[in-house]
């Protein structure tokens, strides 16, 4: 769970956490609801986010640790800016998923669960995504990509994630204020 | 803050008479596109928005642009069907922006339906595009031919009766959905809203008949009466296990208790099914009025449904249907002014799916590690924080309000003695029509796959169909023709599950599918019992053993012992079904598993490290597969036969995908 980017203590996302857990108390069997606020907040669930919300709820750390770690949408650690799933469903893995997915490990050079080198991307296998009629399917944060049969278009979707980065680091830099911007990207 | 009015059914009802003329016979153009998941995934928002704008450019003010949800048909979507009054409903399919500009200028604006992008102009096409290969290939069968011009002759009048036929083919392809072959032996009860209101309107919802059933519970029925009716419809829970749902009702009706729960389970984890996603998404009020009419019948007065994070689409849905519901006064305290309260709250699953048993559901839903318990005691009477609780599928709600409207006899006319009713199937893998279907209890999967699915595409050959996912098994061609039903597939050493089918054939290795259902539940298992945690990582060793060509014969032995105990010892159904997977392949495919061991072969040519590489005479020693094989296996003089190295090769098929001579082979 170590991070080497710590969240500050003071960072706003904290107070929001807040105002949602005030609302819930009285309510019984919170632990998830506050851990998937707290993971839309920050993306992932680093042990400040835990101790945080154990404190204000009195829900123990270990219990927390329990249940985020339990589930496989809870992340411990953060992710690549764009999340890569690749289908894993039946119906896409009697459709060839697994060349899909083996073929975006080659081309990042990471394994699953990893962040490419640039930060960019991190590839999960994800269960089935329902859209089993247009298998194999991924699906690059909310952008499904179909019936993925020639594996050379692969290098063109990363590729316009790519350039789309490019196009807004030269801004970022251009402005010189973007400090989250570039930070995520270093 | 939304204030909750109270609303008699006189107001509700008038509802439905307003609307109901509206979507059947709309005074001006109604225009429907499909976005449930797998339409948006297709592009049908980008269909939607292209509608909406030129539409907006145009100042058309009296159409009614409704989103929709899903009719099925994968392969056709984005689909875009255009009421009107007095004219017959017009279906486009696989519509794009540039093409729902089209319809809108030329439909909408110029009242003339854009024939070629209509279901039929494109069936029509691909009719057209077979007859033209067709020619192409016995024109060049016969090019090398000598030909005389008798031949000539009788071969043109060939063509010209060919051209006759066309005309009377073409004039049978179908115009609606109805009419394919797809929907020919379907029984769209469940699914009979999908893709016909908007989902996110519950104006809609009620004109097609939502609440009616609900009226009738609270104004004339008793709870027992309304138990008494499901146990006679012979309704069984179609999550899987099949249990009696009235049955199961009454035990939670029995139990005294100052707070009873009603879940509806939505967290459909099997991968390859999307059932519960599809009737969420297309048509939540019927769930929604059948979980108030179970709290009702149980005599709870709060209702949770428990979905999927995965589905963002229908927790969206969802969210408004019960917000919708509440502001009719149709959810809260008072329903319909009579003496019942109930309320319905979402709650979130995070991927898991041992989550969909009942008590790791329970366990889930109180906050804490989904991990199931033991039973008894059963949770209709210890259950959510202890108290009476009823957990019911999605797709076994959405039957109940029409058996509470047509009768428990009716209900039993459909299907079989055992099963009554009609099943959703998710139909995927190697078939030509992919998609969602309802059929009733009794059909053949012969009929649900070929009749229905088209077979396997590209003339493959049809191997078996993997039923009830993780927890299923196969079921091979000789057993096709069994009917349908809960008790006939668990005879066949399957089971119904909630409705995944999953088509394989001849290029799918029964050990691979073995494997990978495997490896899906030593990552799903929960850890608490020994023998699902340990027992399915050894079957997973085994398994990999068996695919990597490392295993002995007597792995088999093991693999069906330890899939024995698994099912007897585990502490849940997802330990106790995980070896079925297993179990069935190795009962019906035991020769593949023995091919692999023994021969060090995947017939199949799916296990990688049993594949073998050779390059044939008809290699042109052209070294190209030689420069690009990423670990140089390949070695060879130009315009010499080249060779691999198998010790070296890595068998990625790099060199087979661009051999221009189809000269390299896998073995």
């Amino acid at each position: 769970m170590c991070q080497p980017k710590q969240i500050a203590v003071d960072d706003p996302r904290f107070l929001e956490l807040d105002t949602f857990l005030k609302k819930l108390q009285g309510e019984k069997g919170i632990a998830m609801i506050a851990l998937q606020k707290a993971q839309q907040l920050f993306g992932y669930l680093p042990l400040e986010v835990h101790k945080h919300i154990s404190a204000f709820t009195g829900i123990s750390v270990a219990e927390l640790y329990g249940v985020s770690s339990f589930y496989s949408q809870f992340l411990l650690e953060a992710e690549g800016k764009h999340r890569i799933s690749v289908c894993m469903g039946t119906a896409c893995y009697v459709k060839g998923s697994q060349k899909v997915l083996d073929k975006l490990c080659e081309l990042l050079n990471i394994k699953v669960g990893e962040v490419s080198s640039d930060g960019l991307f991190s590839i999960t296998a994800a269960r089935c995504i329902g859209c089993c009629g247009l298998a194999p399917v991924i699906m690059i944060d909310e952008e499904v990509y179909a019936n993925i049969v020639d594996l050379n278009e692969l290098e063109q979707i990363l590729d316009s994630y790519r350039s789309k980065e490019a196009a807004a680091v030269t801004v970022s830099v251009a402005s010189a204020d973007n400090k989250g911007e570039a930070e995520d990207l270093a | 803050m939304i204030t909750r009015t109270r609303t008699s059914w006189e107001n509700i009802s008038n509802l439905r008479r307003r609307t109901l003329t509206e979507l059947e016979q709309p005074e001006h153009f109604r225009v429907t596109v499909g976005m449930a998941t797998c339409g948006i995934s297709a592009g049908a928002d980008l269909t939607f928005e292209a509608i909406r704008q030129e539409a907006e450019r145009n100042d058309l003010q009296d159409i009614s642009l409704e989103i929709t949800g899903c009719i099925g048909l994968c392969s056709f979507e984005p689909i875009v069907e255009i009421y009107e009054k007095g004219k017959e409903k017009v279906s486009y399919v696989k519509v794009d922006p540039v093409k729902a500009i089209a319809i809108v200028r030329q439909h909408l604006i110029g009242g003339e339906p854009v024939e070629e992008f209509t279901l039929r102009g494109f069936l029509r096409e691909q009719h057209e595009k077979k007859q033209r290969e067709a020619e192409a290939h016995s024109y060049l069968s016969h090019k090398l031919e000598p030909v005389t011009t008798t031949e000539l002759d009788s071969r043109s009048k060939d063509l010209v009766i060919e051209d006759e036929s066309e005309e009377s083919d073409l004039a049978g392809l179908p115009e609606h959905f109805i009419d394919l072959p797809f929907y020919k032996k379907q029984k769209r009860q469940v699914l009979r809203n999908c893709g016909y209101i908007n989902p996110e309107r519950i104006d809609e919802a009620i004109a097609v008949g939502a609440y009616a059933a609900l009226k009738r519970v609270l104004t004339e029925m008793s709870a027992q009466a309304v138990i008494d009716c499901i146990s006679d419809s012979g309704l069984r829970g179609r999550g899987g296990a099949g249990f009696p749902t009235g049955i199961k009702w009454s035990f939670a009706a029995r139990e005294k208790a100052e707070e009873k729960y009603f879940i509806c389970n939505a967290d459909e984890g099997d991968p390859g099914a999307f059932m519960d996603r599809s009737i969420l998404e297309g048509d939540p009020h019927a769930v929604l009025e059948a979980m108030i009419i179970g709290g009702y019948a149980i005599g709870a007065s709060k209702g949770y449904i428990y979905v999927r994070a995965e589905y963002p689409t229908a927790v969206k849905r969802l969210n408004i249907a019960i917000e919708q519901a509440r502001e009719l006064g149709l959810l809260g305290d008072h329903i319909m002014a009579s003496d019942f309260s109930f309320d319905i709250e979402l709650r979130l699953g995070a991927g898991a799916f041992v989550c969909g048993e009942e008590t790791a559901l329970i366990a889930s839903i109180e906050g804490g590690r989904g991990m199931p318990r033991n039973k008894p005691p059963f949770p209709a009477a210890h259950g959510l924080f202890g108290k009476p609780t009823i957990i019911n599928n999605v797709e076994t709600l959405a039957n109940i309000p029409a058996i509470i409207l047509n009768g428990s006899q009716w209900f039993r006319t459909i299907g079989t003695e055992s099963s009554p009713g009609t099943k959703v199937f998710a139909l995927g893998g190697k078939v030509e029509h992919t998609g969602l279907l309802e059929v009733p209890m009794g059909i053949t999967l012969r009929e649900v796959i070929f009749d229905i699915g088209g077979g396997c595409p590209d003339n493959k050959k049809f191997k078996a169909v993997q039923t009830g996912g993780p927890s299923g098994g196969c079921i091979t061609e000789n057993k096709l023709d069994l009917e349908v039903d809960f008790d006939t597939l668990k005879a066949a050493g399957s089971m119904m599950g909630s409705g995944g089918l999953i088509v394989m054939d001849e290029d799918n290795c029964m050990v691979d599918i073995a494997r990978f259902y495997t490896e899906f539940t030593v990552d799903e298992s929960c850890g608490q019992c020994v023998p699902c945690r340990e027992g399915t990582k050894r079957m997973l060793e085994i398994l990999e053993r068996i695919t990597g060509g490392h295993a002995e014969m007597d792995d088999l032995d093991l693999l069906e012992e330890l899939g024995e105990h698994l099912q007897v010892s585990s502490l849940c159904a997802l330990g106790q079904t995980a070896a079925n997977p297993v179990l069935s392949t190795l009962r019906q495919f035991r020769d593949e598993y023995e091919t692999h061991i023994r021969d060090k072969q995947c017939p199949s040519h799916v296990c990688k490290n049993l594949l073998g590489y050779i390059i044939t005479a008809n290699c042109k020693g052209c070294t190209k597969c030689a420069r690009i094989c990423p670990v140089h296996a390949i070695s060879g003089k130009p315009r010499e036969i080249h060779e691999i190295d198998l010790d070296v090769c890595i068998r990625c098929g790099l060199c087979i995908e661009n051999c221009a001579f189809n000269a390299i082979e896998r073995r």
